[in-house]
């Protein structure tokens, strides 16, 4: 007994478009009420003063800026090593066991949980190398957690530009450098973006892996080495400790505007370069 | 007539497959020599022996010796992407990068590290001239080269190359892509170009050979069967497997 293929072509239908509707309205919901908790906080003043009272009261700029640097530290450190890697992978080596040992080590990295990476961190730049709980040490820790997204974004990216394009290049007597440099790279570049933002994007999210290493100093942090709080470490004691649950949406919120801007950001980036190119 | 480059026994193995049977040719300076043959019978892998693309491909063997000036480019410490420079090459599809008109045809110069403006303006400007595109393209220099029609594109690739002053100009079936009008057009500019320059053409196309070489080359599974006056090669061939081809009784 088959139905006819009408009503399978209908039925498939719905239940795809049902999945999709419940995958966005998950997202929209989602968003939706921590704004709706968080919002009524939320203000230049929230943003741009500092906590009182362990963040009871007052706003969050110490969080603010904490986040911000960590981040900085951790793509400052991942971009080139990650971006390095990528390219050594697909331009310099021709496929073999060791490339295959490097890309199963990368994608076995990007598996660990990140509060393993926060015990590493712990251990090996807090008290090993004696960073103490700092910046440095969040952003470090933070760079190898965002490591093999950065790698794998920006193999992809690099192996999708058309092998036409090298070969031209290398018949104007280009070396492999020079391609690489004036034809692959800005082939490649919303790729690498797009890779590079999804790492901000889990580093300003992340939170075990730093209250580890960076600690959760609420001071204004005035060098590398000091510790810092992010805002998802800050929402964490808020909420856990009892201290203040309207600051603790408000946190949130931010964080959650803080990404969507984000993701739009890079989105746009990708639009318009793909545009230029075309 | 002086020849520009020498092929001498040259063999090429992938792996265990052998491409090239102790291949021998030469192509004159100044003058347009062709090589025809069925697909797979080895014609643009030894056309990219003479500007050593074949380097890029894993598991490659080559040996036998290839001339420029005298000289062998398979020589030990020869540096490549300086023969490249000199022995360029147009492929069978049109490729130029997603960039502009512009920066297509200064890429060249500008991996070569030239910075001068001015100078870089006036290669462009020459080497559009020399691929026939200026009029057509003087007022539209930063629009983008994939916006092209395809025949353009093809000429933009020739311009490309034109501007790194190359000796030697090798086409892999430079007009496989383009419509006959076209291919007039490229034909045209070949003829145009083989006062300055030294070409070497695959193709696939009987008439473009009779039509713009001095002297044809008839491979066949990886070996030259026979070179001569591309005239001679139409109309008096002398090895009946060139015969049976030329008349389209194979391939």
């Amino acid at each position: 007994m088959r139905m006819p293929p009408k009503y399978t072509q209908l039925a498939a239908q719905l239940v795809m478009g049902l999945a999709t509707l419940a995958t966005l309205a998950i997202l929209v919901f989602i968003i939706l009420f921590v704004l709706e908790k968080g919002l009524p906080v939320v203000g230049l003043k929230f943003l741009l003063s500092n906590p009182q009272d362990m963040g009871k009261a007052g706003g969050i700029f110490p969080v603010v800026v904490g986040t911000i640097l960590l981040t900085l530290v951790a793509i400052a450190i991942a971009t080139p090593l990650g971006v390095g890697t990528a390219i050594y992978l697909t331009e310099y080596t021709r496929e073999s066991r060791i490339t295959r040992v490097i890309r199963f080590g990368a994608d076995c990295l990007a598996g660990i949980p990140s509060i393993i990476f926060g015990l590493f961190g712990f251990i090996f730049f807090v008290t090993i190398l004696q960073m103490g709980w700092s910046i440095l040490s969040g952003g470090l820790t933070l760079a190898f957690m965002i490591l093999p997204t950065i790698i794998r974004t920006s193999e992809e990216a690099i192996k999708s530009v058309p092998d036409s394009f090298r070969e031209v290049s290398f018949s104007l007597g280009a070396t492999r450098w020079e391609t690489v440099q004036k034809v692959v790279l800005p082939s490649a570049l919303p790729g690498i973006v797009t890779g590079v933002m999804l790492g901000v994007g889990r580093s300003i999210g992340e939170t075990a892996a730093v209250i580890f290493t960076a600690g959760s100093s609420l001071r204004m942090p005035t060098s590398l080495m000091d510790s810092a709080r992010t805002m998802s470490v800050h929402f964490y004691i808020l909420a856990r400790e009892g201290i203040s649950t309207e600051n603790a949406y408000g946190t949130a919120a931010i964080l959650v505007i803080t990404i969507l801007l984000i993701n739009l950001t890079a989105y746009g980036l990708m639009n318009r370069f793909v545009a230029k190119n075309n | 007539m002086n020849n520009k480059i020498e092929i001498k026994k040259l063999n090429l193995h992938y792996g265990k497959f052998q491409a090239l049977k102790a291949v021998d040719l030469p192509v004159g300076e100044n003058s347009i020599t062709a090589l025809i043959g069925p697909s797979g019978c080895g014609k643009s892998t030894l056309l990219r022996c003479i500007n050593r693309m074949n380097d890029l491909i894993a598991g490659v063997r080559i040996d036998g010796r290839v001339l420029l000036d005298g000289r062998n480019i398979y020589r030990h410490g020869l540096n490549v992407p300086e023969l490249r420079k000199r022995v360029g090459m147009v492929f069978q599809r049109p490729n130029p990068f997603p960039l502009s008109v512009y920066d297509n045809v200064a890429y060249g110069l500008k991996v070569a590290g030239i910075s001068d403006k001015d100078r870089i303006s006036q290669t462009v400007e020459g080497s559009l001239k020399g691929a026939w595109l200026w009029d057509n393209l003087k007022d539209r220099l930063d629009k983008p080269a994939l916006d092209l029609p395809l025949d353009q594109q093809q000429r933009l690739c020739i311009a490309r190359l034109l501007a790194v002053e190359p000796e030697v100009i090798l086409m892999d079936e430079p007009c496989s892509a383009l419509d006959p009008i076209a291919t007039m057009k490229v034909e045209e500019l070949m003829l145009e170009l083989r006062k300055k320059y030294t070409i070497a053409i695959v193709t696939h196309n009987m008439q473009q050979a009779a039509r713009v070489s001095e002297y044809s080359g008839y491979m066949l599974l990886g070996d030259m069967v026979e070179f001569d006056l591309t005239a001679n090669i139409f109309t008096n061939p002398k090895d009946s497997r060139t015969q049976d081809y030329i008349t389209g009784r194979y391939g």
